[in-house]
């Protein structure tokens, strides 16, 4: 499993319950994860930090808290409009105050095997405020990795040299596009698990994106030991089963953000989406 | 005159798009694949006298190169400098030097066989640019511009559709030109193995600078030659920054021909909109701090917690709140001065150019036009001054007269 799979390790984390961090203890339950994205500070902090409670307690194996950022590349409609919310709600709010409520949430998870949490940023936060200084409180506060959706693998020799010695798990992204090259840089410099998203969001027939999905988990799977995630735009527990049927791991994130503000259909929701993947494999 | 003695040390991007530590490509996985598929079709490209004979053909018969080299004199008596020469990009079809690089790419996306592009546009120049070269090819195309620009600039999204294109509303952030870009790349990352994406200035993730400079680079191309047979060597060239194409494509020959010693001074203009003491401005090597936004490392407007902060210029052209990778490089090594306009100055030297010579330049230009006096003031009374105008100002009468400039 993880190289910081150790005694030493899960002393310095302090508050955390679990003795086992890192990413990937997430896909160690038997069965495939699910992973949840959340975006921090919407639609208030407060209420993001229940959020984070909630799903928890609702069969997340793994969190991902997104970090509010005003140039979102990477992300749909969603997830910008809540990140503009979530910056406008709380007067500013960025890496530094998601860090904090992650660290919050992990010292009092509400519950006795919490899921473990990842940051999703990008990479400017980072290098604005210090690629050290940050993984330094990330570690601290008991986070267990980080995915950088606009630092692919061959410029991320800077935050992987403070991030590997924190024991700090570093996802990169794999896509439908990617070249047996690519995968195979991806699936070397990852540490947790192997994120796979799509090109072209979901659309249609169960049965093609059951396809696609298919052979890029069967490609990355060629490149890598780690366990694979996938995103692909998923937003109905029936889309959730049949990716897990195929990988690792099932990534829901617009679909969650979107009930975000509602934490009690939030929760149904992601129930819902707990026990169809977890009945799955 | 003794000729090129000198070798010039210039050198461009590393291998990995890297302008010192300025550049690279920050993006998505999902477009890695397609920046290296470009990378090698712009690179074959290069090699290819046929890729060559067409651009140059489309630019001479097309585009009406080369653009004039035209001395001012009445501009130079008021500013009291020896000589002015204008390099007349605003002559160019479509008024700007935006045409050289679209049609550039526009033939590299035909060459990869993409029948689609896209393109995000400011001012609208690029947009109309990107959309002539699309109809010209007979490309599909589509053009993402901010709501707040669409409403600055009704005429160039009314000539975008005449010429074919779809027009695409971006209702973000301030709804000008950095929004259009995100909203872009992000189509980008979506499409990607059918469109290819026009970028419109020296920035973006590798191999794009590179990619525009080179498409740009016949500007100070061409002025070499059209100074040099007139037997005169500039002691400053100027030309003004955005994101900077017109003024790398301008500079960039001149750093490759000139040694150290022998390179004439090199000034670009920022935009300082209403002063580096408001947050109005567009002064990204003023100001900005080196960091991440759009897929390269550079000087960038950014807040305490690394957002990137809204530019402001009266310029549409030049409102941007980062600036191309190898502009950050060449500011570092002292090789280019940077210098920041105001808005007002930009306004007087606006009506200079249009009293003394009768051309209504962009308004973009006219903060390079803005620096002449300061440069006489330097340089001295018989200095000799080599400029880009990179584009006309029809696009810009209604804000021009908005400010009371001429009334």
């Amino acid at each position: 499993m993880s190289s910081a799979d150790d005694d030493r390790s899960a002393a310095r984390r302090g508050p955390s319950r679990s003795d086992t961090p890192g990413l990937s203890r997430a896909f160690a339950h038997g069965h495939p994860a699910l992973v949840v994205y959340l975006m921090a500070g919407y639609p208030d902090r407060g209420r993001s930090l229940e959020a984070l409670r909630e799903v928890a307690a609702a069969g997340a194996d793994l969190i991902e808290v997104g970090v509010p950022y005003s140039d979102a590349l990477a992300d749909g409609p969603v997830i910008v409009r809540a990140a503009n919310e979530s910056m406008r709600a709380n007067d500013g709010f960025g890496l530094t105050e998601a860090i904090e409520l992650a660290a919050q949430f992990v010292a009092d998870p509400g519950l006795d095997e919490p899921p473990p949490v990842a940051l999703m940023t990008y990479l400017n936060p980072i290098l604005r405020l210090g690629p050290e200084v940050i993984a330094e409180r990330m570690r601290a506060g008991g986070v267990g990795g980080v995915i950088i959706p606009d630092m692919p693998p061959d410029v991320a020799e800077e935050w992987l040299c403070v991030a590997r010695p924190r024991h700090l798990d570093t996802v990169f992204l794999v896509a439908p596009t990617s070249t047996p090259e690519r995968l195979s840089k991806a699936g070397e410099m990852s540490s947790g698990f192997v994120y796979a998203v799509s090109t072209t969001g979901v659309t249609g027939e169960r049965s093609e994106l059951s396809d696609e999905i298919e052979a890029l988990v069967g490609r990355v799977r060629a490149f890598t030991t780690l366990p694979v995630a996938v995103g692909f735009g998923v937003s109905t527990p029936k889309q959730a089963e049949a990716i897990a049927g195929i990988a690792d791991g099932v990534i829901v994130g617009s679909a969650i953000v979107k009930r975000q503000h509602d934490l009690e259909e939030m929760a149904i929701f992601v129930r819902a989406l707990a026990d169809a993947v977890h009945s799955t494999g | 005159m003794s000729e090129q003695a000198r070798e010039s040390s210039y050198r461009g991007a590393d291998s990995r798009g890297f302008f010192g530590p300025y550049g690279g490509a920050y993006v998505p996985e999902t477009v890695v694949p397609a920046l290296q598929e470009l990378e090698a079709a712009f690179a074959k490209s290069q090699t290819d006298p046929a890729f060559a004979e067409e651009y140059e053909t489309l630019l001479r018969d097309y585009v009406g190169r080369p653009s004039p080299l035209y001395r001012a004199d009445r501009l130079a008596e008021a500013v009291r400098l020896g000589a002015v020469y204008l390099k007349r990009e605003d002559l160019n079809h479509t008024g700007a030097h935006k045409i050289n690089n679209t049609i550039g790419q526009c033939l590299l996306a035909r060459r990869m066989g993409k029948k689609r592009v896209i393109a995000e546009t400011g001012a609208g120049q690029h947009g109309v640019a990107t959309a002539t070269a699309a109809a010209l090819l007979g490309q599909e195309c589509a053009v993402f511009m901010g709501v707040e620009d669409i409403r600055r600039q009704a005429l160039n999204v009314y000539k975008m559709r005449l010429l074919g294109a779809e027009v695409i509303p971006v209702d973000e952030g301030t709804g000008t030109l950095a929004d259009a870009v995100t909203a872009a790349m992000r189509h980008w990352v979506e499409r990607v193995r059918d469109t290819f994406y026009v970028l419109g200035s020296a920035l973006g993730p590798h191999p794009y600078p590179t990619i525009v400079r080179e498409f740009q680079r016949v500007i100070g191309d061409e002025a070499i030659v059209q100074l040099a047979e007139r037997g005169v060597r500039p002691d400053a060239i100027v030309a003004c920054v955005g994101g900077g194409s017109n003024a790398i494509g301008t500079f960039y020959p001149f750093l490759l021909a000139s040694s150290a010693e022998d390179l004439p001074l090199l000034v670009g203009a920022e935009a300082a909109g209403k002063g580096l003491d408001t947050s109005e401005t567009g002064a990204s090597i003023a100001l900005g701090d080196p960091g991440v936004m759009h897929g390269f490392f550079s000087y960038l407007l950014q807040d305490e917690r690394g957002n990137p902060l809204e530019a402001y210029s009266i310029s549409a052209g030049l409102d941007y709140p980062g600036i191309g990778p190898e502009h950050a490089y060449l500011h570092d090594e002292g090789l280019v001065r940077y210098v920041p306009v105001t808005d007002d100055e930009a306004l007087v030297a606006f009506e200079q150019l249009c009293r003394t010579e009768g051309i209504i330049p962009a308004i973009e230009s006219a903060h390079a036009l803005a620096l002449l006096p300061q440069l006489a003031e330097e340089l001295g009374p018989d200095a000799i001054v080599l400029l880009t105008v990179s584009g006309r100002g029809d696009k810009d009468v209604d804000v021009v007269r908005e400010a009371g400039i001429g009334e």
